[in-house]
């Protein structure tokens, strides 16, 4: 049984990437699903069964998973290679920097349990995977918040030209985003809510979290703005700039990685450079740690990216 | 004889003949040996290990177009050993994929378009950027399997030293390649019997490696790899109707082949020389090898 994010009674919708895929490869050819012995934990088992001709199983082989995938690309196929977030990043990425991102190469690698979606402890929580990955150049990376985000950026990412890693919820995923008017657009960071007090800059499912927590703060006159930044890099510079800069705000950004090297630090530095001062800025992020295994709201809650812990840290900064 | 570089690209290809495969082998190792002089030092050993090798792929086996590098249906080459670039660089513009004044550049300055290790940014004809080992067999799978999927009958050769078939991501690929029976892959290993530190076997003992590819399922010939009539008769595989199985072959070779003091010298993975070393070498390469 995969644990789901959703809390009870929340709306979700099962495997949004392998549904979103398979359609996708009715009008696209060019769509190949390859993992490595994790097709029914990425959702590309959705994938494998409407297009079995092009559904392959490479085994628990990440660096020929990548590869392959490689070689795939050379010759015009659009690969999407599942796999979990810490195999890609920590075990491949000598491959897919020089096989897949030195020659860009058009091949999505689709990764779940990315930061702390598990209770299995370092092991499985990609909690460094922002931080491995920003640094490779060519690369485009996509943290989506739910399942309406998953479904857009599928075909957004398959359009696009080039290497992309994307950070995969999976199972019954949460579906949030469709109350907000929201459409997913590669390199776009979206205002969900604006709000005079403070401004939460979040990605993946951290997104979901920071609306919750803007509610929970509503109850105390708090407003609090929400801008969902899915893509990582490259960086909506110009819509983060603009609103992080609006009438001297508290920042906050918010995210599912350690507080080293992911969205928090691209956004700190972006900010420095362009001298754009809000009246502070916090960050709410993982641990530079590796993390304890146990049940997940459990660890949600130890480590500060529960809504409840959120909405108290914000306050206690306001 | 020498065979001109622009001959090639001005007429419709025709195969050379054993002798004159020889005799490219030869051209080969000169323009290695001009190349490393030009940069001051270089991977001797393992470029002229593998000389016969190459010659016999791009001027008997492979259907290439020099005219048209990326041609759809060319058969494809990855050099995984890519340290020994200037080998292929030699191949590639002997056969008129590059013009042979690049040679002259090689590693000279900044902004040259022949470095020390291939890159597919900068130079025509290739099929990957390598230099980092253990990287050519698994995008080989990748590429046979778009082949069948395409339902093409273009080959892919995959070139790899002896010492990088150390890396895991060489049997993960050789497992696959056997799983989804891509006959239209063949892998040559440059058994020369030396790494950095030290004797292969030594450094990592990998024999049987016959029976190991065997066993994984491969089709697997032991040859001996400066034997140009062997080479042309095993890297030839049928374009269709083949075995079911990847093709290996474990080609016996010298580090360094060709040349009297460098043949099965450590030292010679990467070295100096001296004028007076070329000169030497090249009173050495006056002939091809019989």
């Amino acid at each position: 049984m995969i644990a789901s994010l959703a809390a009870e009674g929340q709306r979700t919708k099962p495997a949004p990437f392998g549904h979103a895929l398979a359609t996708l490869a009715e009008t696209r050819r060019d769509i190949v699903g390859m993992t490595a012995d994790l097709g029914k934990y990425t959702d590309l088992h959705i994938f494998g069964k409407a297009h079995p001709e092009r559904y392959y199983q490479m085994g628990m082989a990440e660096q020929l998973l990548i590869m392959a995938a490689a070689g795939m690309a050379k010759e015009g196929f659009t690969p999407f290679a599942t796999t979990y977030a810490v195999f890609a990043a920590r075990r491949a990425y000598d491959f897919f920097c020089l096989a897949v991102a030195e020659e860009n190469l058009n091949v999505k690698v689709v990764c779940a349990l990315p930061g702390l979606t598990t209770g299995y402890g370092p092991s499985h929580q990609a909690t460094d995977d922002l931080a491995i990955f920003r640094a490779m150049p060519n690369l485009t990376i996509v943290d989506p918040c739910d399942a309406l985000d998953i479904e857009q950026a599928v075909p957004a990412i398959a359009a696009h030209n080039g290497p992309v890693y994307m950070r995969l919820l999976r199972g019954n995923v949460p579906l949030v985003l469709d109350e907000y008017d929201y459409k997913f657009e590669l390199g776009k960071a979206k205002l969900l809510r604006d709000g005079r007090d403070a401004l939460i800059i979040s990605s993946g499912f951290m997104t979901m979290r920071a609306l919750e927590t803007a509610d929970l703060l509503r109850a105390d006159n708090v407003q609090v703005g929400v801008l969902h930044a899915p893509t990582i890099k490259p960086l909506d510079e110009e819509t983060i700039l603009r609103e992080a800069g609006k009438n001297g705000r508290m920042v906050i950004v918010a995210e599912n990685h350690s507080v080293i090297g992911g969205l928090g630090e691209a956004v700190a530095s972006l900010l420095m450079r362009a001298g754009v001062r809000p009246s502070s800025f916090h960050q709410i992020a993982l641990p530079d740690a590796f993390l304890d295994a146990g049940a997940l709201p459990t660890l949600h809650d130890r480590y500060g990216i529960s809504s409840a812990v959120m909405a108290t840290r914000i306050k206690s900064w306001l | 004889m020498v065979v001109a570089p622009s001959a090639a690209s001005a007429m419709p290809f025709v195969p050379l003949s054993v002798d004159q495969l020889r005799e490219m082998a030869r051209i080969n190792r000169i323009d290695c040996t001009d190349m490393y002089m030009a940069a001051g030092n270089g991977h001797f050993g393992s470029s002229f290990s593998c000389a016969e090798i190459l010659t016999a792929l791009y001027f008997s086996v492979m259907r290439v177009d020099p005219d048209n590098p990326e041609w759809a249906d060319r058969d494809r080459h990855i050099f995984s050993k890519g340290h020994a670039a200037p080998t292929v660089y030699s191949a590639l513009i002997r056969r008129g994929f590059m013009p042979a004044q690049w040679m002259q550049e090689f590693e000279t300055k900044v902004g040259v378009r022949l470095m020390t290790h291939p890159s597919r940014r900068y130079q025509p004809g290739l099929d990957l950027s390598t230099g980092a080992l253990g990287h050519g067999l698994s995008v080989g799978v990748g590429m046979a399997l778009a082949a069948k999927m395409d339902r093409k009958d273009y080959r892919v050769f995959v070139l790899m030293g002896d010492g990088e078939i150390h890396e895991g991501s060489v049997w993960e690929a050789g497992a696959s390649a056997a799983k989804y029976k891509l006959d239209n892959l063949v892998a040559i290993i440059d058994r020369n019997g030396l790494c950095v530190d030290g004797r292969a076997e030594d450094v990592m003992p990998m024999e049987p490696l016959k029976q190991r590819w065997e066993a994984f399922g491969w089709e697997t010939f032991e040859v001996d790899g400066h034997d140009i009539p062997t080479l042309l008769k095993h890297l030839d595989v049928p374009r269709s109707g083949g075995s079911g199985k990847p093709r290996m072959l474990i080609a016996k070779t010298i580090k360094g082949k060709g040349v009297s003091f460098m043949e099965d010298v450590r030292g010679w993975h990467a070295d100096v020389i001296t004028p007076e070393q070329y000169a030497c070498v090249m009173e050495e390469l006056k002939e091809p090898l019989p």
